[in-house]
């Protein structure tokens, strides 16, 4: 029989999705909860999305019907969107975007649209700018913990390689200039050339911002080392709480020559709660990065449709002003509900001020202190408690025990049921040992829901 | 902006390499044109842009659609609709929308070949699918055949940043540039004879930039060659439906059904609403494999370049009214018949010969007879002429890897009636006087 081979990319695992951390998604998947029809199903608490202010765009479309419907002062704009193409993007989507940027940063900065390369969500900016920066077999460092996806999306089809600075809980996985100096040197034992660091801020899975000393010693790293810097601020317009979120921007403004090394990736998916929509960004002062990831954005364009909807919610100062200001509160309370909630039940977390997640402390539930003792907890979160949250150690945590925790994707009353349900799970004493007790919810309910299925859904990581 | 005067942080070699293929010639063409564009009240001495395969011919059936259909573009009245939407980012797809795709792909075919939805992933394009398709099927070093002339935009989509090469197959004019096994054998010695490994064929068809649908028979050889080599065979069918006659096209899809899907792992399809929609950009294209192992990583691949789910919504709405797409698939094809007819028809009358086509955007154009010499120089002689002179965007063969000299695209579908009129005439014009030249 002839053996139909593919690309050793399409065959190899760094997609990552065979992973066991794909279980919690599939268990989701085969028995999702609703409060109607299916209340003791798993709560989704792995899912990195802004649902809390939908209403706030839907009443502007309400307000606004004109550019859903490709119009302008009457005039329908069709075909004329239908026929761009242009991978140097819709010009009004570029200053309303530039603009946003600006006033998520407090206007500290400002940004030139045509700096802007816009990609088909944050995935496609950050491949684009590693395909444009580093060569197969080339390296990244990237602080611990970082996104899971992040393994798929650097290094899949580019060939890149990430080498980790290890951050650790002793001081609030705080980036050190020791842990830089390490990693570099990790990645030279390895013989790794390398071309960058990338950093996430505000922080995916921590939920915290930079301060500015770490951005200081991260500038003056990469000069130092010759290297670029990465920041990934997909989360920077969801900061809801004190010290505040500083760009690099904002860091580097008064800095000479540093600004052809900076890359700062965006995203209208986390903010505004638009995943869906793929709209994703690069902006860079380096003219031959700018140039060369336009070309690439061939390959995952912004739908005109879309730039042109979204040009017109972005440009509205009115509506922008009231979103930020209002998104920022409903985290605010969402976070300090689940904050509360854990704290209830015994259970800490880092002190977080921004995202759509808590990092949560759950080391004293372990059975053992290992990342097996993490697994072994996360599967009776999973199966027992019937909450998917995200292990650490997929996030490449050096410390096991800890958990990433949703909680802007869902309403107040099932984060409510989410505590209650842990609560229950935690004084019944079942963490750490094998034996059932009384106060635990029932098994059989959830082996009724577990039929195994022939074939699973596999689904794209979210963060 | 910072021009790297300062210490030059290296980027990498696939940004700095030239294979974006934009540094070559022929955007001479394009700069012609943005720098001077025709406009019929503003700039009527203007470059007229014939060089951009864009389907301009049939806006008008879909304006009316969705005047008629207000709904389809927003999200209704409901609160679910909007949120559920702008939260889809699953790379399986809208399912509504795969299941139009796979309908309208049938619909184009006239019921001839069936396509599952579950077997289509959608990108950002065929630009996209394309490049995917490379990914998965070959490795860096490893090659694609390409039937020449072939569409230039594929030395960038299919080896710029995969580190994947094309050798090509050349065809020739002396049988209207029809693929041969003989000459898809000597591509595949050439490949072995440089130690390159050939993973695929690569097929466009109908042809860009040919304008002709594929026979019946060039398939089948093409499947049983493909097959007898052990490799994979992509078929991108973005023109599948602007041939003019629907009976005229016969889809790498309906000899796999034919043969029973035997053996049919190694067939992949691309398809793209930018061409017979007109859409390019909302960004809309699929791979369709009958491969699992493909789809399965093309669609984890796809996380990349996914489309909008907006334009998902919109497009799955739009292409369930099989009334609207039976109206604009039949009229489509008609208009862009008379369009073609018109400017061969033109062409014929300036002295000029076109391959006989059946299909596409454009014509295949033969110049040859007006060379000083029968090479590249002297095609790209006679283009600088024809792009200044007679202020014509029109493409050279050496771009599309044409192995003769002379033969130039011609795009017809982009611009009003008025104006190809105005092009024919410019044309007939430079005719006359090139003859006039050739004469003293």
């Amino acid at each position: 029989m002839n053996q139909m081979l593919l690309s050793r990319k399409a065959a190899c695992n760094i997609h990552g999705q065979d992973s066991s951390y794909f279980l919690g998604w599939q268990e989701y998947e085969k028995n999702p909860y609703d409060p109607i029809t299916n209340p003791t199903g798993i709560i989704q608490m792995g899912l990195a999305e802004n649902q809390l202010c939908f209403d706030l765009i839907e009443s502007w479309l309400e307000n606004h019907p004109d550019p859903a419907a490709f119009k302008k002062d009457g005039a329908l704009l069709f075909r004329e969107l239908a026929l761009f193409q242009d991978y140097h993007g819709l010009p009004a989507f570029k200053r309303a975007l530039a603009k946003y940027m600006g006033e998520v940063r407090g206007n500290k900065v400002a940004f030139d649209p045509n700096r802007l390369v816009l990609t088909a969500g944050a995935t496609s900016a950050n491949e684009t700018l590693m395909f444009c920066l580093a060569e197969p077999g080339e390296a990244f460092l990237l602080p611990t913990p970082y996104y899971p996806g992040f393994d798929r999306d650097l290094k899949w089809r580019t060939g890149a390689e990430i080498v980790p600075i290890h951050c650790s809980s002793s001081n609030g996985f705080r980036i050190t200039k020791p842990a830089l100096e390490a990693a570099y040197q990790d990645a030279q034992k390895r013989s790794l050339r390398v071309k960058g660091v990338l950093v996430t801020n505000p922080s995916n899975p921590l939920g915290t911002t930079l301060t500015r000393h770490e951005l200081d010693i991260l500038v003056d790293f990469v000069v130092s080392k010759d290297i670029h810097l990465i920041s990934d601020e997909i989360y920077s317009g969801t900061n809801f709480d004190s010290p505040g979120f500083i760009s690099i921007a904002e860091a580097t403004k008064d800095r000479n020559n540093v600004s052809h090394r900076i890359h700062i990736v965006c995203s209208l998916s986390k903010d505004l709660g638009l995943p869906g929509f793929r709209v994703g960004a690069i902006y860079s002062e380096n003219e031959a990065v700018v140039s060369a990831a336009t070309k690439m954005s061939s390959f995952g364009m912004v739908s005109s449709q879309t730039q042109y909807l979204l040009a017109a919610l972005l440009s509205d100062k009115e509506f922008t002003d009231k979103y930020l200001l209002e998104n920022q509160k409903r985290l605010k309370e969402r976070h300090d509900m689940l904050v509360e909630g854990l704290r209830r039940i015994g259970i800490g977390c880092l002190k977080g001020s921004a995202a759509l997640f808590c990092w949560v402390d759950m080391r004293h539930l372990l059975k053992s202190n290992t990342f097996k003792g993490e697994m072994e907890l996360w599967k009776k979160i999973v199966y027992q408690v019937g909450l998917n949250i995200s292990p650490g150690s997929s996030c490449h945590c050096d410390e096991p025990g800890w958990f990433r925790v949703c909680f802007a994707n869902m309403s107040e009353d099932t984060l409510t049921l989410a505590m209650q349900r842990l609560k229950s799970f935690v004084d019944s004493g079942d963490c750490g040992s094998n034996h059932d007790s009384g106060h635990q919810r029932p098994r059989k309910t959830f082996l009724t829901k577990w039929v195994l299925r022939l074939s699973s859904t596999d689904r794209k990581s979210e963060r | 902006m910072v021009k790297g005067a300062e210490s030059c942080v290296p980027l990498s070699e696939v940004a700095t390499s030239n294979t974006h293929g934009e540094d070559s010639p022929y955007f001479a063409g394009w700069k012609a044109y943005d720098e001077d564009p025709y406009d019929a009240a503003s700039n009527p001495a203007g470059v007229i842009q014939m060089g951009l395969a864009e389907n301009q011919v049939s806006f008008d059936l879909l304006e009316k659609y969705l005047d008629q259909h207000p709904g389809a573009s927003g999200w209704g009245c409901g609160i679910s609709g909007f949120r559920e939407n702008a939260l889809f980012q699953d790379y399986h797809g809208l399912q509504t929308f795969r299941q139009e795709m796979a309908t309208f792909m049938e619909q184009i075919r006239e019921g001839r070949a069936k396509f599952d939805p579950e077997r289509i992933v959608l990108t950002a394009g065929a630009t996209a699918a394309n490049e995917l398709l490379t990914f998965i099927l070959a490795d860096p070093g490893d090659c694609l055949l390409i039937p020449t002339p072939y569409y230039p935009g594929f030395d960038r989509d299919l080896r710029w940043r995969t580190g994947v090469r094309i050798i090509p197959v050349h065809c020739s004019s002396s049988n209207g540039f029809q693929v041969t096994l003989q000459a898809l054998e000597d591509a595949y010695v050439k490949a072995e004879g440089m130690k390159i490994r050939v993973r695929g064929l690569l097929l466009t068809n109908p042809s860009n930039p040919l304008g002709t649908a594929i026979a019946r028979h060039v398939l089948e050889e093409v499947l049983d060659f493909v097959t007898q080599k052990d490799i994979h065979l992509i078929s991108d069918e973005i023109y599948s439906g602007s041939v003019f006659s629907s009976d005229e096209f016969v889809s790498v899809a309906e000899i796999v059904e034919a043969r029973g899907y035997e053996d049919c792992d190694r067939v992949h399809i691309v398809y793209s609403l930018s061409k017979d929609l007109g859409l390019p950009g909302f960004r809309v294209g699929a791979i369709y494999s009958y491969n699992d192992r493909v789809v399965t990583a093309a669609r984890r691949m796809s996380s990349f370049t996914l489309v909008s789910s907006q334009t998902q919504r919109m497009l799955a709405s739009m292409l369930a009214d099989r009334g609207f797409t039976e109206n604009y698939l039949k009229t489509n094809r008609e208009r862009l018949k008379n369009r073609r007819d018109f400017i061969t028809e033109g062409l014929k009358n300036a002295g000029i010969e076109c391959l006989p086509g059946n299909a596409g955007l454009f014509c295949w154009m033969n110049l040859a007879p007006l060379l000083e010499e029968p090479t590249r120089e002297g095609e790209l002689r006679l283009w600088s002429l024809i792009v200044h002179e007679a202020k014509l965007n029109i493409s050279p063969g050496s771009s599309c890897h044409c192995s003769e000299a002379g033969w130039f695209r011609v795009c017809f579908a982009n611009m009003s009636q008025q104006t190809l009129e105005v092009a024919l005439r410019r044309i007939k014009d430079f005719m006359k006087n090139m003859k006039a030249k050739q004469e003293k």
